[in-house]
């Protein structure tokens, strides 16, 4: 913070418009850069089930891909229904 | 073996097509053999801003489907020898060619041209696409304002993912004092936020608009946005050149003052 910063914020000033307009576009571009498609996401589902169904038999209809964002972090949660897991990679 | 260097921004209204047309006309001023293409189709306006636009005969869609040779499609620029337009069609839609179409032109031209200068349209559809096909590198033109800047982070975006990551920005329509006030963003800013390498910035300038009434591009005239074309021009060609003042004003009581100053 600069000494004219602090000037202001100390006499309570409205921020200036720069600022205002640095917060915004640092916001919505946390929002655009971790966006993800629909198709983007089926892609990944199917993918995830190909390779989980070599060791287990999975409800497809059961399955569900979603992504979530908040402010700072992205989570990718994936929930599988098994309906069996295949005998020969048990042991 | 030349360059494909396409101008894009994303959003419209930046100053694509001026920037185009003071890049290749600088360029060419510097000796080059530079072509600059009109990929802009159904919405042409590279020929009005070089002052072209009565010698049009052929156009891009005409070369690619092979109405034409491409010899014929070209319009020699009025004031430089080595510089040439091959214009859009105005008449067809984005769909009139394609992406591999595009590629097998810009390896045609560069064999002939040191550099070739696309004019790529707004948005980030097929006409984009189309545009960016047979780019070696990409020039993103933005302004200091959250929609433009936020759309030149999508543009970057996607000529990343489509493999071409050596591109650069240009910063157009700074307003010094307004940055001084606090009012606009300033370079440094949009550099970290887009995490991307700066070509150049160029001030906000009424002469652009007189010259573009005249269809002359600015780089030939020495004002202030006339040099910041000229140093981006020779920073395209490898030469390191600092960036503009944009503090300095180019009217007679600056230069006296500064002349008082100095002296």
């Amino acid at each position: 913070m600069s000494f004219m910063d602090l000037v202001k914020a100390l006499l309570n000033k409205n921020p200036d418009s720069k600022e205002v307009a640095k917060e915004r576009l640092r916001f919505v571009l946390v929002h655009d850069r971790t966006s993800i498609s629909p198709e983007f996401l089926d892609k990944v589902k199917e993918e995830i089930i190909e390779v989980i169904s070599r060791y287990m038999e999975i409800d497809k209809e059961a399955t569900e891909v979603n992504f979530h964002k908040g402010e700072k972090t992205a989570m990718l949660e994936a929930n599988l229904a098994v309906k069996e897991i295949k005998r020969e990679v048990k042991s | 073996m030349g360059e494909v260097i396409v101008i894009t921004s994303g959003k419209g209204g930046v100053g694509k097509t001026t920037t185009a047309a003071n890049i290749g006309t600088g360029l060419s001023m510097a000796g080059n053999k530079v072509i600059l293409i009109d990929a802009d189709i159904g919405l042409r306006n590279l020929d009005v801003v070089m002052g072209l636009e009565n010698r049009i005969v052929y156009d891009l869609v005409n070369v690619v489907e092979k109405g034409c040779r491409l010899q014929q499609a070209l319009i020699k620029d009025k004031r430089n020898e080595n510089l040439f337009l091959l214009p859009a069609a105005q008449t067809r839609d984005k769909a009139a060619v394609d992406q591999d179409q595009m590629k097998e032109l810009c390896s045609e031209l560069k064999k002939e041209f040191d550099y070739i200068i696309i004019d790529c349209p707004a948005g980030i559809e097929q006409g984009f696409k189309n545009a960016v096909a047979g780019a070696d590198c990409g020039i993103v033109v933005t302004t200091p304002e959250v929609s433009a800047v936020r759309d030149a982070d999508r543009v970057i975006g996607i000529l990343e993912a489509s493999g071409l990551s050596n591109h650069r920005l240009i910063i157009n329509r700074i307003r010094a004092d307004m940055v001084k006030k606090g009012d606009m963003m300033d370079v440094e800013d949009i550099i970290e936020i887009l995490a991307v390498k700066l070509l150049g910035i160029i001030p906000d300038d009424e002469k652009i608009i007189v010259s573009t009434n005249r269809g002359e591009p600015i780089i030939a005239n020495d004002t202030i946005s006339g040099r910041a074309f000229k140093n981006i021009c020779r920073r395209i060609s490898g030469e390191e050149v600092p960036l503009l003042d944009l503090h300095e004003k180019d009217n007679i009581f600056a230069k006296l003052r500064k002349f008082i100053r100095s002296g």
